[in-house]
């Protein structure tokens, strides 16, 4: 995968800890974070973020005590509950990456009932609401003080 | 150096367009200087798949995490309401949501009315054809008959109440608290060129489809034509002074990094209530050690924001989402001073429609609601589009300690010494956040929500920057007369929200435009005497 800024370590534990996040479901039918289209875009996204994330990745190895992508499943799981309860903002950091790139994937956002799109040039469809709701407010006294 | 101009503005925002669209008429020649530059609709995030995503980056609401060339960072540790800005042809109105409130009559006289604070040099009335001129300009939508407000009448009729609003006009109902439609800029006809909204619904980072009205597209194409001369990517880095103490022009960057000379016969500032005193206080000289038209001290003082206190629940069904803009109501049940509570002055709430895909499993994520693994999907599902929310948009009053100063280190790409805030939530404001978060969530629950959150204050909230450079009629008292020109020196003058008084508890773009059409009229009817 192209990325010249995270080591090879720091990506394979990114993409494990992208899955523990989002894992794939077959209830739903969606891929995980880690599926290789959306980690994709998260490595192309890192940008801003991109110094708070090696940092949230040095924190990660640590509580692992090496590569995290290493670990059994189960003490995968027990890490990356740790890594939640103190990863502070560089974690706060890598997760938003990790949910934008995430939550614009044609097949995720299908699933959830959205259109893969953006907002222009087709718009949305906002109903009008029921107006006379309104009808007891009209009658109210007016509300601003006087000044004169 | 260039040719003298008659009137230079600094800024081309909210109330540096107004006021050179006003001032066209006269003939004389105008300049406005714009850091930014303009920006093109085609740029404008709504157009892409990664438009949610661009909230965090190039179009970012916080000018530190943005860092555009065009920005300038501000040194806000020391406060727990960060900055919201943007810097570029229209300045703020390219980010703002166009929620379009005015102040009210008892705004302008709190002191009077309350015992606080000052009470404004103008009042209501004075700026009332101001308010409405500028509602033409500007474009305004709303409905008539606002039992809040003295009567106005919108251009355009108002927008959606949509699932979310009917809701919560519903659980308004119940409570027997007011709430109406919010005057908003966004067009929902077609109104002078721009198309009727259709509902994008990311209108706060620019608008595609140019429902939104920013000043790039309502004031300036009008100044424009007129014969006013804009010129962008220009930083201004200090206002110049000539032997009598008046200002002669100023310094500033071009797009180059070259650094030029502009004179000028009339300065006009419009950069803000925090890029003001920072040119203000960047501008020392003999006469003025302690940055220009300051004997007073004041400048940069009585930083006022309006702490925003966010409320948000779930309900059941699914709602608008961001299928549409962001606010649509108002409620002014609790604006006017009541003496039962333990607070003076009051506070406005604005209804929210929903949120996007992203923002909701950023914000939730953020919150610990939303999990990891495989409870995450299920989660999250029962979370999209069926958030309901409405924020407390207090009234902070005026404190000297809450000030914008200039860091001692800390410079833009230019090499000026940037703003630093020190900012602390005041007593009274407290107390009416906590009041609005009581109410909010009595609001919620009629509206059938649960798992009910607070955000108290927004963080990334600090929309409205004001009070820096008061009015008043008490030169040792305030930075400018009651027409927008500093006592101290007779052709400078500041039309944008640093001159206001008291904050009151709406969001201030309507107003700060009337002020600066008010200014540009008293300019205009004293020119022969000007600098009397």
């Amino acid at each position: 995968m192209p990325n010249d800024s995270l080591t090879a370590e720091q990506t394979r534990d990114l993409r494990a800890l992208a899955g523990s996040i989002i894992p794939p479901s077959a209830t739903y039918g969606v891929p995980g974070a880690d599926d290789e289209k959306i980690f994709n875009d998260i490595l192309n996204s890192l940008e801003r973020d991109r110094d708070d994330i090696c940092r949230a990745l040095a924190q990660l190895a640590t509580l692992a005590g090496g590569a995290f992508a290493d670990l059994e499943p189960a003490r995968r799981t027990e890490v990356a509950a740790m890594f939640r309860e103190t990863g502070a903002a560089p974690l706060a950091a890598l997760v938003r990456v990790v949910l934008l790139c995430y939550y614009r994937d044609d097949r995720v956002m299908r699933s959830l009932g959205q259109e893969p799109r953006p907002p222009f040039p087709k718009g949305h469809v906002v109903e009008q609401g029921d107006w006379s709701l309104l009808e007891s407010v009209r009658k109210r006294p007016r509300l601003y003080r006087a000044v004169e | 150096m260039h040719d003298k101009v008659d009137v230079l503005i600094i800024g081309s925002g909210a109330s540096g367009a107004a006021v050179a669209w006003s001032l066209a008429d006269t003939r004389m020649r105008i300049l406005c200087l714009e850091q930014g530059d303009w920006v093109k609709p085609t740029d404008y995030p709504s157009n892409g798949r990664d438009w949610e995503a661009r909230l965090f980056s190039d179009f970012a609401i916080n000018p530190n995490r943005r860092a555009r060339p065009t920005d300038y960072p501000i040194n806000d540790a020391n406060s727990p309401i960060k900055v919201v800005n943007f810097n570029g042809v229209g300045g703020s109105t390219i980010m703002y949501t166009a929620h379009f409130p005015r102040l009210h009559p008892s705004d302008f006289k709190v002191r009077t009315l309350d015992g606080v604070a000052d009470d404004w040099p103008v009042d209501y009335t004075t700026l009332e054809p101001f308010f409405a001129e500028n509602d033409r300009m500007m474009g305004v939508s709303g409905l008539a008959g606002d039992p809040a407000y003295p009567p106005k009448q919108p251009p355009m009729p108002p927008l959606p109440l949509g699932k979310s609003g009917t809701r919560f006009g519903k659980a308004m109902n119940q409570l027997g608290w007011h709430w109406w439609p919010s005057d908003t800029t966004i067009a929902t006809t077609d109104y002078e060129g721009r198309a009727r909204c259709i509902n994008l619904g990311h209108c706060t980072p620019g608008c595609a489809q140019g429902a939104k009205a920013s000043t790039d597209i309502t004031y300036w194409p009008h100044a424009i034509r007129a014969g006013v001369e804009l010129r962008t990517m220009c930083r201004v880095r200090e206002i110049t002074v000539d032997e009598h103490g008046m200002a002669s022009g100023v310094i500033y960057y071009d797009a180059e990094g070259n650094e030029q000379f502009q004179p000028a016969e009339v300065v006009i500032l419009a950069c803000n209530g925090v890029g003001t005193p920072r040119l203000m206080l960047n501008s020392v000289s003999a006469k003025f050690p302690n940055g220009i038209a300051n004997s007073s001290g004041l400048v940069g003082k009585n930083l006022m924001f309006h702490p925003y206190a966010l409320s948000y629940g779930y309900v059941d069904e699914p709602l608008d989402g961001n299928h549409g803009p962001p606010l649509c109501l108002w409620s002014q049940e609790f604006y006017e001073t009541d003496q039962e509570r333990d607070f003076v002055r009051g506070y406005t709430f604005q209804f929210g429609r929903g949120v996007g895909a992203i923002m909701e499993a950023i914000i939730s994520s953020n919150a610990g609601r939303l999990p990891w693994g495989e409870d995450h999907h299920k989660v999250y599902r029962k979370l999209l589009n069926h958030r309901i929310g409405l924020a407390a948009i207090c009234e902070d009053l005026p404190e000297e300690h809450n000030r914008v100063t200039l860091d001692p280190v800390l410079k833009d790409s230019s090499g000026i010494p940037a703003p630093k805030l020190d900012y602390t939530i005041g007593t009274n404001s407290a107390k009416m956040m906590a009041h609005g978060i009581a109410r909010a969530k009595e609001v919620l629950v009629a509206a059938g929500a649960s798992n009910i959150c607070v955000e108290s204050p927004i963080l990334n909230g600090g929309w409205h920057l004001l009070g820096t450079a008061r009015m008043g009629t008490d030169p040792d008292r305030s930075v400018v007369n009651e027409w927008g020109r500093c006592h101290d020196v007779k052709n400078l003058f500041i039309v944008d929200g640093s001159i206001w008084v008291t904050s009151g508890g709406v969001n201030p773009t309507s107003t700060i435009q009337a002020l600066a059409l008010y200014i540009a009229d008293s300019i205009k009817q004293r020119l022969a005497n000007l600098f009397d």
